[in-house]
């Protein structure tokens, strides 16, 4: 029977699409293995129900398709087979839905020892900032923008004045060390997307969002927003650069400080009136 | 299998209410334009769906062939790619998808299905058609003011869809909005249409347990609508007001340009919700009716009985519940607080499982049936592929940690275009090869619906199905040019330009479709009353294609469910839902 055959066909290239495709996911650079095995599982479940579904479907129009003098059986219900399948599926569903639980929680509690690093959103750029040696990052405020301060630093902030400030150049991280990503944009939704980290949230002006991650290994990737934001939103990239420690520091004696940026002159007003407050 | 032999009720209450006054039509323009007919407002609904649905396949044509071929066209740039997608997405969700499901075959099918003469306010339905062709004629003329229809994509996130470096940001998306809005005015009057004749214009010995699933579909389907676009109502005012008066609903401080605006204090994470507490019952307003009809298509085509008819019954009902509480799962990255993913993972999940329930019992009623492999047999076959395939994939998206590499890539396009895309359109087209011998009294061609089938089906598969993979590796949607990077191999382009050529021939087989139709209305072979050899009500009307008020002089009265195919003992292989059982004399309308 032609149909059957096409039926089964089409669940036949599906499964040989997916084993020889050489479009699979990009080599993963974080510590989130985890996700991937939970995509390969729910890989293994929901092809084997796609493929019984439509094997069975297939045999049925290959069995009992029309044929003269054929008469269909007459059977409304039959509630013992209903609440088995029922029960079968709400197995296959819980094995997938519990281990997907299981690493969401890691992915929402971030370690203590994680390091605070900043990406800033804005059409079509990102900009980045880490926090000096105090190790804290200082407040902003979309309401501080203006040329001179295009991050909306708060001036008066003494934590943020010796924050690292990145602008229109890569950010550079060192491998081993987890990192929460506080995200934040100053226009319209974005979101901050390296496909090698596996992670992605979006960055919406007004709050904060963050997430986090550990690099795991050495290497350049691509940084892409993931949330339409215009017209010039396939151009907004930038890239990671994940590095060993040592060279990592060195990169990192080179950046510039929020206070270096705006200005000896800034500096000593801003000294000034938190020294009268 | 045990037999158990359904209900078979010989005492037929009494009618309760006298019959209502119709409405008679006095010229030829209350006849066929101003028309208080349920059948006549259910076709043009569907013309205008239809059309306005032919302007949005040329824009995914426009879309497959900057992806496919990135720089060649020069009338394509990111601009136009953005308002191409918008327009797109929202013309095939709302203005055809729910338009044709709910106003077109529900217009038809209710009435008819029910044993009713018309829908219960037939003048409240007419205005109906008449606001939602004004919605329609408003959204196509964003395409003519400055500045073209807005490109914010076609969940109209704000900020950006009222700020500039969006295209549209001066017309399109006011413009875009009002339409919506007047959709939303239009649908209400047809939907509380549907529901209180499903609920009140039934006839007797139709009790809701014996209606057909497309009826259980489109009515459980239009009362989620009525519940779910007011959300959409007042995100849509909300936008608006932001937009024309300066308000800040959804609008914290922000720059645009490098300017400070005069925003603030406003929450565009609250349009989200807004959106997709009407967006994600909305995926379930597409699909039910889908459900429906393919339940019918399957049980009349194999001659045999829906498997598990209550049990269906009770998993579209649980399905369009459940559907309400598991909208943030479109926001697991949204930036909302992620220990929502816990409760929206779990509840979405768990609707899988009524879902499957209907998948199974579609194929049990396949099992030692008498498979006729007509045309619409062969769309619902290909639905349960596409709803399935399109279906697992939304356990990826739908459990939150999978959820979030793959979001916002390729992989999210594949999976709802599978699923709430390609599996109702071949509802859409099963249900209208399944009708047309009603609506027009022809049947349409079989050559020519075989070829579109065929091509309609293995085409949108070779699109879909491999653009999963494309999401897999991490390209994201909403870019019309990837660009130089480092992790998207040149095959994958080639991919895309295969996946494009595709497009555009299953494109060009609905042009096929479209010529069927028109050619089989003057040429198609005649139908007679019941080609298809169907139990449900709409198939036993004294004429065809039924007259005004349906039924000629006496109501039917409804003795059995729509699904006695095959019975053992029965002379022909279906009983119909107004035969009466035999011993039982038939009685009048009014005893």
């Amino acid at each position: 029977m032609a149909v059957a055959l096409v039926l089964l066909l089409v669940a036949v290239a599906s499964v040989l699409f997916h084993i020889y495709s050489p479009w699979w996911w990009t080599p993963i650079a974080s510590n989130w293995r985890y996700i991937d095995d939970t995509i390969n599982l729910t890989f293994w479940i929901t092809g084997a129900v796609f493929c019984a579904v439509i094997a069975f479907m297939a045999y049925c129009v290959f069995r009992f398709h029309h044929k003269e003098g054929r008469r269909a059986a007459y059977n409304p219900e039959n509630k013992k087979l209903e609440w088995w399948l029922s029960i079968v599926t709400a197995v296959g569903v819980a094995a997938m839905l519990a281990p997907g639980l299981v690493v969401w929680h890691q992915f929402v509690t971030v370690p203590d020892d994680a390091t605070d690093v900043e990406v800033v959103g804005q059409q079509w750029m990102w900009s980045y900032r880490l926090p000096g040696k105090d190790g804290r990052l200082g407040t902003s405020d979309a309401r501080l923008i203006s040329s001179d301060n295009p991050l909306g630093l708060n001036p008066n902030d003494r934590n943020g004045q010796d924050d690292i400030v990145i602008q229109s150049d890569d950010l550079h991280l060192p491998v081993g060390k987890p990192v929460k990503v506080l995200l934040r944009s100053i226009d319209v939704l974005h979101d901050f997307y390296v496909p090698e980290f596996r992670a992605k949230m979006d960055m919406i002006p007004g709050s904060v969002t963050y997430y986090w991650f550990t690099p795991t290994r050495t290497g350049t990737f691509d940084v892409l927003c993931a949330e339409l934001c215009g017209v010039a939103h396939a151009q907004m990239r930038s890239r990671v650069v994940v590095q060993e420690a040592k060279e990592y520091h060195a990169w990192l004696e080179r950046q510039r400080t929020f206070a270096e940026l705006s200005g000896q002159h800034d500096v000593a007003k801003a000294a000034y009136r938190t020294g009268s407050e | 299998m045990v037999d158990i032999p359904f209900d078979e009720v010989a005492g037929i209450p009494p009618a309760e209410v006298g019959e209502v006054e119709l409405y008679h039509p006095h010229s030829w323009w209350t006849r066929y334009v101003f028309s208080q007919d349920a059948k006549v407002i259910a076709v043009q609904y569907s013309i205008t769906a239809m059309s306005i649905g032919m302007v949005a396949l040329v824009l995914s044509w426009m879309m497959r062939l900057q992806l496919g071929f990135p720089g060649t066209f020069s009338f394509i740039d990111a601009n136009q790619y953005l308002q191409f997608i918008t327009m797109h997405g929202m013309i095939m969700v709302i203005y055809l998808l729910t338009a044709l499901f709910l106003g077109g075959f529900g217009n038809y099918l209710i009435p008819l299905m029910v044993g009713a003469r018309d829908m219960v306010f037939p003048y409240v339905n007419m205005l109906s058609y008449w606001v939602y062709l004004l919605a329609v004629l408003v959204l196509v003329a964003t395409f003519f003011v400055p500045g073209g229809p807005t490109g914010a994509g076609w969940t109209l996130y704000p900020p950006q869809a009222i700020l500039s470096g969006t295209p549209g940001q001066d017309w399109g998306i006011v413009l875009m909005l009002a339409s919506l809005i007047l959709f939303i005015i239009g649908f209400t009057m047809g939907g509380l249409n549907y529901v209180v004749t499903v609920l009140q214009a039934r006839t007797r010995g139709m009790t809701l347990m014996r209606m057909p699933l497309t009826v259980w579909g489109i009515f459980t389907a239009t009362v989620m609508a009525l519940l779910a676009f007011p959300a959409l109502f007042v995100a849509s005012v909300m936008l608006l007001l932001d937009r024309l008066l300066g308000t800040s609903f959804f609008m914290p401080t922000l720059v645009e340009m490098g300017q400070l605006t005069k925003y603030g204090g406003g929450s565009p994470i609250l349009f989200q919700h807004l959106f997709w507490f009407f967006g994600h019952p909305e995926v379930y307003i597409v699909a039910l009716p889908a459900f429906g009809i393919i339940s019918d298509l399957i049980s009349v085509h194999a001659r045999k009985n829906i498997f598990g008819y209550r049990m269906m019954v009770w998993a579209i009902v649980a399905i369009g519940a459940l559907s309400f509480v598991v909208w943030a799962h479109h926001m697991y990255v949204s930036g909302m607080n992620p220990y929502f993913g816990f409760f929206f993972a779990t509840t979405t999940l768990i609707i899988a499982i009524p879902t499957a329930i209907k998948v199974y019992n579609w194929v049990l009623t396949l099992w030692r049936g008498d498979i006729h492999l007509t045309v619409p047999m062969l769309f619902a076959l290909a639905f349960i592929i596409t709803f399935v395939n399109g279906g697992l994939t939304g356990l990826f998206l739908g459990n939150v940690v999978v959820d979030v590499p793959l979001s916002d890539t390729m992989f999210v396009v594949a999976h709802f275009h599978m699923v709430m895309g390609i599996a109702p359109i071949m509802a859409v087209f099963g249900g209208i090869y399944h009708w047309y011998p009603k609506v027009t009294g022809r049947m349409l061609n079989e050559a020519l619906g075989r070829f579109h089938f065929w091509v309609t089906f293995i085409g949108a598969y070779a699109v879909f199905f491999p653009m999963h993979y494309l999401g897999l590796l991490g390209m994201p949607r909403r870019y019309h040019d990837i660009g130089e990077t480092t992790f998207v191999p040149a095959s994958a382009h080639d991919l895309n330009a295969f996946m494009s050529v595709a497009a555009l021939i299953v494109g060009f087989a609905q042009l096929v479709f479209l010529f069927n139709l028109i050619w089989s209305l003057f040429k198609g072979k005649e139908a007679g009353s019941n080609p298809w050899g169907a139990a449900s009500l709409e198939w036993q009307t004294p004429e065809t294609p039924p007259g005004h008020g349906n039924w000629g002089k006496d109501l039917p009265i409804v003795y059995r469910w729509a699904y006695d195919y095959s019975v053992p003992g029965a002379a022909g292989d279906f009983v119909p839902q107004n035969e009466p059982p035999a011993g039982l004399a038939t009685q009048g309308a009014h005893p």
